[in-house]
């Protein structure tokens, strides 16, 4: 019995390759082929002899190609392996490095940076780029044949990588594989799962029950995605299925297709397919989020849109290139403009409060509740995303 | 061998084959005796009476210029990976039976890999030079029969001059030539933008011999190569591969992290007032380099600045900041494109220099000292801001100094670098080969924080406030090591394979042979 796990060739980098052939008898001989073997040989076969221990292998030939990866990889292709050639009740974990618990439930989200859920190498960084978050996406990313060892490398980088404080997001797949991809990612650092093509709000129900099984009890939040006709009809009872969502998306490519419509990038075909979702997600007290762009090299395209979804009523975009991130946090950022006006309202609101005045006025203009409740709401953005020093505010 | 510490605590021998050579002293420390090295004095009686140097072949010139066991001969790397000559030469020498010839380059190239069996079979005895990809595995495992000699562009230029190396035989192919010697590499189907790289070998050779693709007749201008040091030319019908020669067009870098720390190291610049009006800058053709010159384009432009000079490798990121009037000059050491060749033949701002005006530490300054910041590259750091550009941590020696050793005058020398490639810290507590003393090394930018050398506490005052991530260079090594462990130094066996020179021509480290693993 022989099975393989990661990936080999010339360009890949930070990953490997394993082949486990378990063997009735002869003990383990591991041959390793490592580009790092001066540095790290010793290190890596005494790590690998550790994880076969820790699976009870005692008997195998085992190939590892290294293109240096770190021990969390290893682990995962190892495991990978193993499980196509046995049983196993539990996965071999490492220690945990980012801090436990969930990020405020209306934390500002105004970028998360798609990472392929079977790519180490884009994993080790993803958390630099200065994104709101982080999406290990083990859906559309990941090859078919690929998502099982996807799965425990996604685990292993949410246990040890450092994302830096950003919000660790997993993207399963479709239901009802999406459920079983949650057996092996809740209760390890994963704070906010993506269910992609949600058209109901069964789906998110059916997540958030397992999710609860899972866990114990603790929370993850929820972020359904909407991309299809039917998605958007039923957006509000999908916004408000759980106190768990956060926040719904809208995928626009399997959105437009579905309408029978060619994406543009003026988006005049999902003009109305957003504002039901800012709507829907608006009703539910929940983030409204817009759909990826997918033209990398135009950055000003990219603004354009960006700016166009934020006046649609949107509150953040995903990014499937760390050079998109910065853009999208600028035009979704209050403006200059914005916050100075915000802070001339709060100014004026908190006067009449400590006047005991029941109307608020700017000027000559009176301001209504909900103005002032903006008002608060940039000032409290801008607070987050520190663009104010603590004495102007 | 017998070995002494030298002021940079290295251990290295009193003599290099068979030759005494001085241990580094400190930075600035040695000092030159005596006089110049000089050719011998020739007499135009000797010369043809018409100017006409030309010889049918390259064997003949050869074999005209005395080629004999033991001689040296010298060549430019201004073809890089696209030199069709220097196979040939030692096709030659093979040909006609000689042996142990000492090959000075100013670089080799992997097109060079043809030689090895002439470095196995005793035709060349070693190298001296920049010895890149597989010249360097090959003298890593121990395979050249002497030593090897690594030195700067600003070394060669210096151990040239002093009489260190005396050069035999120059070969200087060219893009263009006259029959009398003249020579450029602005025009023909192997432009390479300038030869300012051959200028020490057409001074100092007792031979030199020019080689063209491109013969035009007397006067071939400008002559970046003047024709009375030449003793033969020959015209061959191709010196190189063009699209090895130059890249069409160079890129900058399409990688996250790299984009992420050359942002970084501009907004350094910025934030330290270092780009300001009338200031000056060398950036490398590297994809890291070429972004940071771009952020700085973008940071200029907002902010209505100019430089007056750019300095190093053109490119056209450079061409197009010379072009739009960010930068007066571009003082060009070599021409990575095609916007660069045709750049330094149109436009009088922009001028090819040498490793003699640029580089050379034997002379009453340079140019390098000149330049407010530089952004080089390098394999490994440690802790103390040494820094290392020719051998991998795994001991392989890998590249040549280029011009980084003379970079490091610069006012401010500032390295870009992964905090690790794969799973090997860039930060350690020593480097494997020493290149460039710490002293010298002022800022490691790495795309999860920057480490100033504690010497420049001019440079941490003005960070300060600023959202800059300043981390210490211990705290950034730590970072790496918690994510990729701690690497086990090279082994390594007793033989010396390579010597590494101080750009005073003093040995500041030496390289052994590794360890293979198996």
């Amino acid at each position: 019995m022989k099975a393989t796990a990661g990936n080999k060739g010339d360009n890949i980098r930070s990953d490997c390759w394993v082949s486990i052939e378990l063997k009735g008898s002869g003990g383990l001989d591991i041959r390793l082929n490592s580009k790092v073997a001066s540095m790290f040989g010793d290190d890596i076969l005494r790590f690998a002899k550790d994880v076969l221990k820790f699976f009870e292998i005692e008997n195998a030939v085992v190939e590892i190609e290294d293109k240096g990866a770190l021990n969390w990889v290893i682990a995962a292709r190892l495991e990978a392996a193993i499980r196509q050639l046995k049983e196993v009740s539990e996965g071999y974990l490492l220690t945990k490095v980012n801090p436990h618990g969930l990020q405020p439930k209306d934390a500002v989200r105004f970028s998360r940076l798609y990472i392929p859920g079977n790519s180490p190498k884009l994993m080790l960084n993803a958390g630099i780029y200065g994104s709101y978050g982080i999406i290990l996406d083990l859906e559309d990313a990941v090859a078919p044949d690929k998502k099982p060892e996807a799965k425990i490398l996604v685990r292993n980088a949410l246990r040890s990588v450092d994302f830096y404080g950003t919000e660790r997001m997993v993207r399963i797949n479709q239901l009802p594989s999406g459920l079983d991809d949650l057996e092996m990612i809740v209760g390890h650092g994963v704070q906010l799962i993506l269910i992609p093509k949600c058209e109901t709000a069964y789906d998110v129900k059916a997540v958030d029950e397992k999710i609860k099984e899972l866990s114990g009890g603790d929370p993850v939040w929820l972020m359904p995605i909407i991309e299809s006709a039917l998605g958007v009809v039923n957006a509000y009872e999908i916004a408000s299925a759980s106190e768990n969502v956060v926040a719904v998306a809208i995928g626009l490519e399997d959105y437009t297709a579905s309408i029978g419509a060619q994406r543009t990038n003026e988006g005049t075909e999902s003009f109305y397919a957003r504002s039901a979702v800012v709507n829907a997600a608006r009703a539910a007290g929940v983030q409204p989020i817009d759909s990826v762009f997918s033209e990398i090299e135009d950055k000003d395209a990219l603004r354009k849109n960006v700016l166009n979804s934020k006046a649609l009523g949107f509150e953040g975009m995903g990014c499937i290139h760390p050079a998109q991130v910065k853009i999208v946090n600028e035009a979704f950022s209050p403006t200059g403009q914005e916050i100075e006006k915000a802070q001339k309202i709060v100014a004026a609101f908190e006067e009449a409060k400590a006047k005991g005045l029941g109307v608020v006025a700017l000027g000559t203009k009176m301001i209504d509740a909900p103005v002032v409740n903006r008002a608060l709401k940039i000032i409290e953005i801008t607070k987050r995303i520190q663009r104010l020093g603590d004495a102007e505010v | 061998m017998k070995l002494i510490k030298n002021a940079a605590g290295r251990y290295v021998p009193l003599e290099i084959n068979g030759e005494k050579v001085i241990p580094f002293q400190g930075v600035g420390k040695y000092r030159p005796e005596g006089r110049k090295h000089a050719p011998r004095i020739p007499s135009m009686a000797d010369y043809p009476a018409d100017g006409n140097k030309l010889v049918p072949s390259l064997k003949e010139a050869l074999i005209k210029a005395g080629l004999k066991d033991g001689m040296t001969i010298s060549s430019h790397h201004h073809f890089r990976n696209g030199d069709l000559i220097m196979n040939q030469v030692f096709d030659i020498a093979k040909e006609l039976g000689i042996k142990d010839i000492r090959w000075f380059p100013s670089a080799s190239f992997p097109c060079h890999e043809h030689l090895i069996q002439y470095l196995e079979d005793g035709t060349i005895s070693h190298i001296e030079g920049s010895m890149n990809g597989p010249l360097g595995r090959f003298t890593s495992e121990g395979k050249m029969s002497k030593i090897a000699v690594l030195r700067s562009h600003g070394g060669r230029y210096q151990a040239v001059q002093d009489g260190e190396v005396k050069i035999d035989i120059a070969i200087i192919g060219a893009a263009c030539a006259d029959p009398f010697g003249n020579a450029n590499g602005l025009f023909g189907d192997s432009a390479s933008g300038l030869l300012g790289f051959a200028l020490a070998d057409s001074q100092y050779a007792d031979k030199v011999i020019v080689v063209t693709d491109n013969l035009v007749e007397f006067p071939c201008v400008p002559w970046q190569i003047q024709g009375n040091y030449v003793d033969y030319t020959v015209k061959v019908d191709k010196v190189g591969i063009p699209e090895k020669i130059i890249s069409g067009t160079t890129r900058i870098t399409k990688s996250p992290d790299r984009l992420l720390i050359a942002e970084m190291t501009a907004k350094f610049c910025e934030v330290t007032g270092i780009i300001s009006d009338g200031f000056s800058f060398q950036t490398g053709a590297g994809g890291t380099s070429l972004a940071v010159s771009d952020y700085f384009a973008t940071i200029m432009r907002e902010k209505g600045i100019k430089a007056r000079f750019a300095r190093g490798g053109s490119n056209k990121y450079l061409v197009k900041m010379l072009e739009e009037g960010l930068v007066d000059y571009i003082l060009d050491g070599q021409t990575f494109d095609l916007d660069g060749v045709r750049s330094m033949a149109e436009n009088p701002n922009h001028v090819w220099t040498s490793p003699f005006t640029s580089y050379n530490y034997h002379g009453k300054g340079n140019f390098a000292q000149l330049v407010d910041v530089v952004i080089l590259g390098a394999t490994e750091v440690d802790v103390d801001f040494n820094a290392n550009v020719v051998t991998h941590s795994d001991g392989y020696m890998l590249h040549g100094i280029g011009g980084w050793q003379n970079c490091l005058f610069s006012k401010t020398v500032i390295l870009p670098l992964p905090l690790f490639r794969d799973r090997v810290p860039v930060i350690r507590d020593e480097v494997t080969t020493l290149c460039g003393p710490g002293e010298l090394i002022d800022v490691i930018v790495t795309e999860r924080g920057i480490a100033i050398n504690p010497r420049r506490t001019d440079l941490i005052e003005k960070v300060k406030g600023s959202d800059l991530p300043v981390k210490t260079i211990e705290e950034l090594k730590k970072e790496a090591e918690a994510i990729c462990g701690k690497p086990k130094k090279p082994e390594f066996a007793d033989k010396i394979i390579a010597a590494i020179k101080w750009v005073d021509g003093t040995v500041i480290d030496v390289v052994r042979q590794v360890k293979q693993y198996d």
